[in-house]
């Protein structure tokens, strides 16, 4: 029900913009006709590579063995064991809300808690959809650049939350309610 | 067009063919995939564009590179890693926002900063993360990934 109305909610407002733009030209209100242009500039922007770009990710998504790795998670460690959660993460979509669930199931499978909090920083910011369009607007050269910046610092987070929570009998709960 | 809509349109091209090649209804079902995430997102990311023409018209650049621009210092940095840890704002919406106050005058550095905090820092959701982590944690890790944003963003600044 909620669902239903959040759309009808964009469907409004993207109609209220059009009649308010249609009025603009009718009657030449310039700061309309102004934000049009913004906006044809910026739709034209994004509709030569969004489209293409959920083309590969979908493709990636049929092709990349998710639940693959995902099955192989937890029981490897050391290196190994962190680019598996980084390449698991990378491959997921969505809010960091919807990565919690996942922690818990890591946590269940006895991944470390370096891994867990490494998982949450990859799948924060470096998942492959919002790579492709992070590059289409930012360029290549920031995403690359904030990325490699970004990776050191979560995996050191990892670690410093492991450090911290060694002795303090850590553990996730399904989120279902308290603790 | 652009360099970019050459660049997603030639590696889109290619995959598919050679995804074709290989297996045709691993390609389809790639196809629809793609469709359905592309639909999801496409009314809240008009309606995003539609803000944003709104705000570039009413806000003057010289505004925003005053306060998010190069010589913004530690305000700068402060409204960056404020607004993104408390702001809701999906991962792709927010990646137009971005490009657009780049262009009006704001730095990389600030701009990292922010995309950062909005990803990693979430003050909205804490209620739920710790209802997974428990109160501490959850507080542990979004006080760290603050700092680390602010620590990400001088260090992207440095470099860009």
């Amino acid at each position: 029900m909620k669902n239903v109305l959040k759309k009808y909610q964009s469907y409004i407002w993207l109609g209220a913009y059009a009649i308010l733009t249609i009025l603009s030209f009718i009657f030449g209100f310039n700061p309309g006709k102004q934000i049009f242009t913004n906006f044809t500039q910026s739709f034209i922007e994004m509709i030569t590579f969004i489209p293409f770009l959920f083309i590969i990710v979908g493709l990636f998504d049929v092709w990349v063995p998710k639940e693959q790795i995902q099955k192989h998670i937890g029981q490897e460690s050391g290196i190994k064991g962190m680019v598996l959660v980084i390449l698991l993460a990378m491959l997921q979509a969505g809010p960091l809300y919807g990565a919690f669930p996942v922690a818990y199931m890591l946590f269940k499978k006895g991944a470390s808690i370096k891994n867990i909090f490494i998982y949450l920083g990859a799948f924060a910011s470096m998942k492959i959809p919002m790579l492709g369009i992070e590059i289409g607007y930012l360029g290549i050269k920031f995403s690359l650049v904030r990325t490699l910046v970004s990776l050191p610092l979560f995996i050191g987070i990892g670690y410093l939350m492991e450090w911290y929570l060694k002795d303090k009998d850590f553990r996730i709960s399904d989120g279902s309610g308290g603790r | 067009m652009s360099s970019n809509a050459i660049i997603f349109i030639s590696l889109s091209v290619i995959l598919s063919v050679v995804s074709f090649l290989l297996d045709r209804k691993k390609t389809l079902a790639g196809f629809k995939k793609g469709w359905n995430m592309f639909k999801n997102m496409l009314l809240p990311f008009l309606l995003i564009l539609v803000v944003i023409s709104v705000l570039l018209y009413f806000i003057p650049p010289a505004l925003i590179s005053k306060y998010l621009g190069a010589n913004s210092g530690v305000v700068g940095f402060a409204i960056a890693a404020f607004v993104g840890s408390i702001a809701l704002i999906p991962g792709f919406i927010s990646y137009p926002i971005a490009a657009g106050l780049i262009d009006q005058g704001a730095s990389y550095a600030i701009v990292a900063t922010f995309m950062t905090t909005l990803m990693m820092v979430g003050i909205v959701t804490l209620p739920l993360e710790i209802r997974y982590f428990g109160k501490r944690v959850a507080i542990t890790r979004n006080v760290l990934n603050f700092f680390a944003a602010i620590i990400i963003g001088l260090i992207v600044g440095i470099i860009l």
